[in-house]
């Protein structure tokens, strides 16, 4: 075993603390879907919600935050590639525009 | 077991986050597609008329459980506890299996309902970027069962610790993608 193994992880009960929050954002954001008066301001609440599920998976059950900066890099590259290439397609089809 | 590498990372979960980081790209282009149409379909029937957002939503919840039962595999195989490591690596598969079950379901609601691959702009780019996902799925469960049929075989234990960590770290990635395509796809449309 290598140094980033199980010493480094979180516990049990972290994890199950960290799925109970994520089932949580899913109903959050649900919840949020149907509710009318937010629709102004849907997109932007929905987006830091999917943010916030993204990054308590990839930290807590990928082990990113235990595991060092080098996978880190080495995923948040391809992250920012494919959010580069839908920002910048989209922008291009005029998906921002009037 | 291999020795020493120079990033102290082990190559095989280098490895494997290297791949991952690739699929973003690929998921990256079919998202862009998908994002770019919605909104431009001409013909119906439209996606508000067929998607089932409390339907998604019980089978995304099960996906995301699959994935505390995935670190809960790992868990119990670092402590060599087989017994455990047999019951958690089962459920993931099996959550796995009912997620897949959901999606049948919906894919065949929507061509039922009118709605083939090549019907409009939404059924072409929808099919095809929630169809590359759930292959993903299934590749994850048949990994998964793999694992399950070495523990239950004896193969399997805590010197194996990180072939389940390096298939759980491609099970996970493909929940985060499911995160992403929950949000895009269906509360955004």
């Amino acid at each position: 075993m290598s140094r980033h193994s199980a010493e480094s992880h979180p516990s049990t009960r972290l994890y199950v603390a960290i799925a109970v929050i994520l089932a949580a954002l899913t109903a959050l954001e649900v919840m949020v879907f149907y509710i009318e008066a937010l629709a102004p301001v849907l997109i932007p609440i929905l987006l830091v919600m999917m943010a916030a599920k993204f990054a308590l998976v990839a930290m807590f059950f990928m082990h990113l935050k235990s595991d060092g900066p080098v996978l880190t890099a080495i995923f948040a590259w391809g992250v920012f590639i494919a959010t580069a290439i839908v920002v910048g397609l989209m922008a291009i089809f005029g998906k921002f525009g009037a | 077991m291999e020795g020493p590498t120079s990033t102290g990372i082990p190559n095989r979960k280098l490895a494997m986050w290297t791949f991952i980081g690739s699929e973003c790209m690929l998921f990256g282009t079919l998202i862009a597609t998908y994002m770019i149409y919605r909104g431009r379909n001409l013909v119906p029937p439209y996606p508000h008329d067929l998607l089932n957002i409390p339907f998604i939503t019980v089978t995304t919840f099960v996906l995301l459980m699959s994935s505390l039962m995935m670190v809960l595999a790992l868990a119990a195989v670092q402590r060599n506890d087989l017994r455990a490591t047999k019951l958690w690596l089962g459920l993931t598969a099996l959550f796995g299996l009912i997620f897949l079950g959901g999606q049948y379901y919906e894919f065949s609601h929507f061509v039922h309902e009118g709605l083939p691959l090549s019907r409009n702009l939404f059924s072409s780019t929808f099919f095809v970027l929630t169809g590359t996902h759930g292959a993903h799925v299934a590749g994850g469960v048949i990994w998964l069962s793999t694992l399950l049929v070495r523990t239950v075989n004896g193969k399997l234990d805590a010197r194996h610790a990180e072939t389940v960590e390096i298939a759980g770290l491609y099970w996970h990635f493909v929940d985060v993608v499911w995160i992403i395509l929950f949000t895009l796809i269906y509360l955004l449309v």
